[in-house]
């Protein structure tokens, strides 16, 4: 089970925030203003498992998908015809969180057995066992989990572990009130995402694309992914990312050979005759 | 599109909950203690009976040091044992903690028997020890590796052997601070074994991998690792000189052993600088999806 979050209809609201720290009980971050557009969450964290982006961006006036005149009344200067050089805001919003890995390098590396795979699919912390070692932390590409200071184990989003085994769905697709937080079986929301990034493109919106989608991508396909207007890295996301022990096999290739010039080293400088 | 786009200049990647000192001194007294017991095995079954006690000393403190510093570190201290609840060979804390819990436990043992003059004790847990010792060296260099911090991922290769060559230096200077002038022969070749292994790995790593390699290359982590280079290189000379004079032999060893310090502060501060700017995540994986599409 995963998450489809179409940010093409997402309006910045919060809800999915929200609900997600009320329904997991997460601290709260304190009153923390970061003069960076309507974001002040800033990016997923120990406390802050959903994170609304908001992304501002000077475009060129045609780029800008055409209105929709509600013909209200209206006061101020008489609407005037875009020029050559003119440029419009364009809006982007999406509403990150744990991408619940197919190859989840936060999992692969705990030591503890604390991250593990539930019968869901999805990718969760079991706080009785973590020791805090902080492992997850920089093995996880997309910067997601992150050790909870006060507290000193790990959290992340657990795509509502309990609500799923009663057969509810989570908090954050709950509370979006615009659908753009669908949750559902991973191959049936992949035919939505496609069917869905058809239209979009359709209606001119040529940077669209689908970000994690693809099961054959480095991490193995997201459990949660995106339809996104612009490049991944304009949201914060990493382009391509790839999970870390793929080249865990080579690694200790290489420590092992180290380990025998270590070895090779002390014995070389023992064994020699004796002056 | 223009290069380096991101989402005000806020890091992709969180930064490592590692703490400094603990983790980059948990690498250097991992390495010395290893190499250390590879030593005093060799010294035991060479009939090097001063040094073989040096030797069992340093590599039991540094191993009971490097255990505090790792459960110093962690967010639940209390939960340390929790290491050993599984075997996964997927991560390399846990890899490294089934042969750290061995080491640690048969250095101390080793060095316990040996100073409570139960020489014949000390032998079977000191070679187990010396076994175990280069893997406690290098392993460290895997937990790096092993995350998605660009400079430490994309060092795989030279990492180790960085750690190995480091290692060496570290105990050789162990062995000439501490042991006893008739046998300071071998740790003297030991050092420039591992200083010979240091400087060109540690000369890769600083030249490889582009903009991902850049975090060794400037700031602290550049000032770092040059000290390093310059400590191996001066405790190499002194060594030598070292022959006839007591005090070159101590100063090439107090030289090796900060060398040591310098490279895994230096390696630690460059990974943790690659996680802050997004340009080290991003461009390098942009630059693949272009070459590939
Ligand atoms: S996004 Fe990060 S925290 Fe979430 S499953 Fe993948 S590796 Fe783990
Ligand atoms: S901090 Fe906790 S969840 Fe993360 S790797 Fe360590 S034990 Fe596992």
């Amino acid at each position: 089970m995963g998450f489809f979050t179409d940010t093409s209809v997402c309006i910045g609201c919060k809800a999915c925030e929200v609900a997600c720290k009320e329904w997991n009980e997460v601290p709260s971050t304190g009153l923390d203003l970061l003069g960076q557009s309507f974001d002040n969450t800033g990016g997923l964290g120990a406390d802050s498992w959903r994170h609304v982006a908001f992304v501002e961006q000077r475009v060129p006036v045609a780029d800008e998908v055409a209105t929709v005149d509600l013909g209200m009344p209206s006061v101020g200067m008489p609407e005037q015809p875009a020029g050559d050089g003119d440029t419009a805001v364009r809006w982007l919003m999406s509403s990150d969180v744990c991408k619940h890995c197919t190859h989840a390098a936060c999992l692969d590396v705990c030591p503890t057995g604390s991250l593990f795979r539930t019968e869901f699919g999805t990718v969760v912390v079991q706080e009785d066992i973590c020791n805090g070692c902080g492992y997850c932390v920089p093995a996880c590409p997309y910067g997601v989990i992150e050790r909870r200071e006060t507290d000193g184990r790990a959290f992340k989003c657990t795509l509502c572990y309990d609500r799923l085994g009663d057969g509810l769905e989570p908090a954050c697709a709950k509370a979006c009130p615009t659908d753009s937080i669908q949750f559902g079986e991973l191959d049936e929301l992949r035919d939505r995402a496609d069917r869905r990034l058809a239209a979009v493109r359709g209606e001119g919106a040529t940077g669209a694309r689908l970000y994690g989608r693809d099961p054959g991508d480095g991490v193995g396909g997201a459990g949660a992914f995106f339809l996104l207007l612009d490049e991944p890295e304009v949201y914060g996301l990493p382009p391509d990312p790839v999970v870390t022990t793929r080249d865990l096999p080579a690694m200790w290739k290489h420590a092992a050979a180290a380990a025998v010039s270590v070895a090779a080293g002390i014995a070389l400088a023992f064994t020699r005759r004796r002056r | 599109m223009s290069e380096n786009r991101s989402y005000y200049g806020r890091p992709v990647l969180k930064e490592p909950a590692w703490r400094v000192p603990d983790v980059p001194g948990y690498l250097f007294l991992g390495g010395l203690a290893g190499a250390s017991a590879g030593a005093a095995a060799l010294c035991d079954l060479t009939g090097r009976a001063g040094l073989c006690r040096t030797y069992r000393a340093v590599a039991a403190g540094a191993a009971v040091s490097s255990v505090g510093a790792l459960i110093h570190d962690l967010g639940r201290p209390a939960r340390f044992l929790y290491m050993l609840r599984v075997f996964k060979p997927t991560s390399p804390l846990s890899v490294g903690s089934w042969i750290l819990a061995p080491f640690g436990g048969l250095a101390t043992a080793a060095a316990a028997a040996e100073f409570a003059g139960r020489a014949r004790w000390a032998r079977p847990a000191g070679i187990g020890a010396g076994v175990l010792g280069p893997a406690m060296c290098t392993y460290t260099a895997v937990l790096l590796a092993d995350t998605a911090v660009p400079a430490w991922h994309s060092a795989y290769r030279e990492l180790p052997f960085v750690f190995a060559g480091s290692a060496l230096t570290s105990a050789a200077g162990a062995g000439l601070l501490c042991g006893g002038r008739a046998e300071h022969e071998p740790a003297r070749r030991m050092g420039w074994l591992g200083a010979g292994i240091e400087l060109v790995a540690s000369g890769l790593l600083e030249r490889a991998h582009g903009l991902a390699g850049e975090p060794y290359r400037t700031g602290r982590a550049r000032r770092l690792l040059r000290a390093a280079t310059g400590l191996t290189i001066a405790g190499a000379g002194l060594s030598a000189a070292g022959r006839r004079s007591r005090v070159a032999t101590g100063l090439a060893g107090a030289a090796y052993l900060a060398a040591g310090l310098c490279t895994r502060f230096g390696v630690f501060d460059a990974g943790i600088r690659s996680t802050r700017d997004p340009k080290y995540v991003v461009t390098p994986q942009r630059d693949r999806l272009t070459q590939t599409t």
